[in-house]
């Protein structure tokens, strides 16, 4: 496409995240700060993700971007057909085939391999936001790796409600150092970040911090001994597929209280569907 | 006794005014120290740098932690702050502002023990109610959110939030400031039975000449950010050599 750059970006700012990325991947779970472009899309639709997947895309990259599981939503659709004008590189959405995934709030039921590279968009970057309202001391208490206030807020959770209410963007320990914001993936999720094959990225564009889990690093979820972390799930199976492992979205059909449940990974669901008999 | 915490030529002015000037002392082991004097003497300054809150100009700050006796700049902020976490406690003035007034008296208690790496739910709801018992709130409140508690209540929630993980040194400032004088009592009956029996160590900030006289066993007469006089509390209230501490103790008001 004429008039751009591939993949949007100019070189010099591409070299100015990839800086930002190379020192994230050597922190794990550290976040670093980068001077943040606008971007052609609002702050919230994944500004931040994109950056980042300008930086890394190469020509002969396949690309697939996922918006709450499925590849069909508005914000999938637009940021790939954004990258298929500015960069010209081939789409899909099979995850078995993508080289490189940009993902809101999901993580894809198909296990990741080590050729792959996940990019995440993140709204807010910090888990501590909400305990500590000055971004200086969460700075320091992230360099004191001081995260009692943080266990704080989960008893409180398991003292109100019985258990841990937060249901998305459940805080990780990253490499038994840093505590991050898996993004606000469904807690269900948090297990498929520990031990990855593929390189974890992600890239908050309103905040301007880029962090990174490597391949096959530790990241577990906060949770007491006796209160181990328990993700929910749906009591249903996929009403398409009919998985009973897979992360379910509650769909209403009608004006009568009528609903069904289905795989919020629409690839997978289709992939399920395919090999049905 | 064995010493605990030493500081040596304390000097820290804000702009012109000297807050600290030339400030040297001895805190021992299971000892109860009360700085007194009159607001702006330098008490809450000394205080803070004391803890390891403010840094000094100039002089420093030894801790002997049984192995060796460090300054707190040479230990680095990491060691101090976990010194601060778990063998040093803190209690505030102002409860309101030390507490987590929107978390539950259970959380607040367990927050330095959380800090401290405790990771077991069930054992930190019994710690935490045990403590509740031992500074004499319910135990049944464990659940309760601080701001339903009174202002006393909040004082020994304090307290049992700071002691809960056994600490060897309290730095206490004016615990019993703003508490009526009923609730005043109260409170420095339970700091005076739990400091002897747990055998604490406290650095205690006051203007109230009787609370001294009640816990210290020592006492530090501030003025202008220097010590004018110091010594053994009755001593220095029934025979004070200072003018200055003559002036404070003469304006006390006869009971």
């Amino acid at each position: 496409m004429q008039g751009y750059n591939f993949a949007y970006l100019d070189e010099q700012t591409k070299r100015m995240i990839r800086r930002a990325i190379l020192k994230a991947v050597a922190i794990p779970g550290h976040q670093v700060p980068f001077a943040g472009r606008e971007m052609p899309l609002p702050y919230g639709w994944g500004t931040g993700g994109i950056q980042v997947t300008a930086a890394i895309i190469g020509a002969t990259d396949v690309l697939k971007v996922i918006d709450q599981g499925a590849d069909d939503t508005t914000n999938a659709v637009s940021i790939r057909q954004f990258f298929a004008r500015t960069a010209g590189v081939q789409t899909t959405t099979h995850t078995a085939e993508a080289s490189l995934i940009q993902t809101r709030h999901r993580i894809p039921e198909r296990p990741l391999r080590e050729d792959q590279i996940i990019v995440y968009q993140v709204p807010m970057p910090e888990p501590l936001y909400r305990l500590e309202p000055s971004r200086a001391s969460a700075r320091r208490m992230h360099a004191m790796a001081d995260y009692g206030p943080m266990q704080v807020k989960l008893y409180e959770d398991i003292t109100r409600f019985g258990r841990v209410a937060v249901s998305y963007d459940h805080p990780v320990m990253v490499n038994r150092r840093y505590l991050m914001s898996p993004s606000p993936i469904p807690a269900f999720d948090n297990p498929k970040l520990h031990l990855m094959p593929a390189l974890q990225l992600f890239g908050a564009g309103r905040e301007k911090r880029i962090y990174a889990v490597p391949p096959y690093t530790a990241v577990v979820s906060l949770d007491f001994e006796d209160r181990p972390f328990d993700p929910v799930r749906a009591p249903a199976l996929c009403a398409l597929c009919g998985a009973d492992d897979t992360y379910l979205d509650e769909i209403v059909i009608d004006d009568r209280g009528g609903r069904m449940f289905a795989c919020s990974d629409t690839d997978h669901c289709a992939a399920n569907r395919a090999d049905l008999p | 006794m064995t010493p605990l915490l030493q500081a040596r030529g304390l000097t820290h002015r804000f702009g012109r005014v000297p807050a600290l000037d030339d400030v040297s002392l001895l805190l021992r082991r299971h000892e109860i120290l009360a700085i007194v004097g009159e607001s702006g003497s330098g008490k809450t300054t000394l205080l803070n740098v004391l803890s390891g809150r403010l840094a000094p100009q100039s002089g420093d700050v030894l801790f002997h932690d049984g192995s060796a006796a460090l300054s707190l700049a040479a230990r680095g902020e990491i060691a101090v702050r976990k010194l601060q976490r778990a063998r040093w406690g803190y209690v505030a003035q102002d409860p309101r502002a030390a507490l987590r007034l929107d978390i539950t008296a259970g959380g607040n208690i367990g927050e330095r023990l959380m800090a401290s790496g405790a990771r077991n739910y069930a054992e930190i709801r019994a710690t935490a109610s045990r403590w509740l018992e031992a500074v004499e709130i319910d135990p049944q409140r464990l659940d309760d959110l601080p701001r339903t508690f009174s202002g006393g209540m909040l004082q020994r929630l304090q307290i049992a939030a700071t002691l809960v993980t056994d600490p060897e040194l309290v730095f206490m400032d004016e615990p019993t400031g703003g508490l009526d004088v009923s609730v005043q009592a109260r409170i420095l009956d339970l700091i005076r039975s739990l400091v002897r029996r747990l055998g604490l160590a406290v650095l205690l900030v006051t203007h109230d000449i009787g609370v001294a006289r009640l816990l210290a066993d020592r006492l530090i007469v501030m003025r202008h950010g220097r010590i004018v006089e110091h010594g053994l509390t009755d001593q220095v209230l029934d025979d004070p050599h200072h003018e200055y501490t003559q002036l404070l103790v003469a304006s006390v008001l006869p009971a």
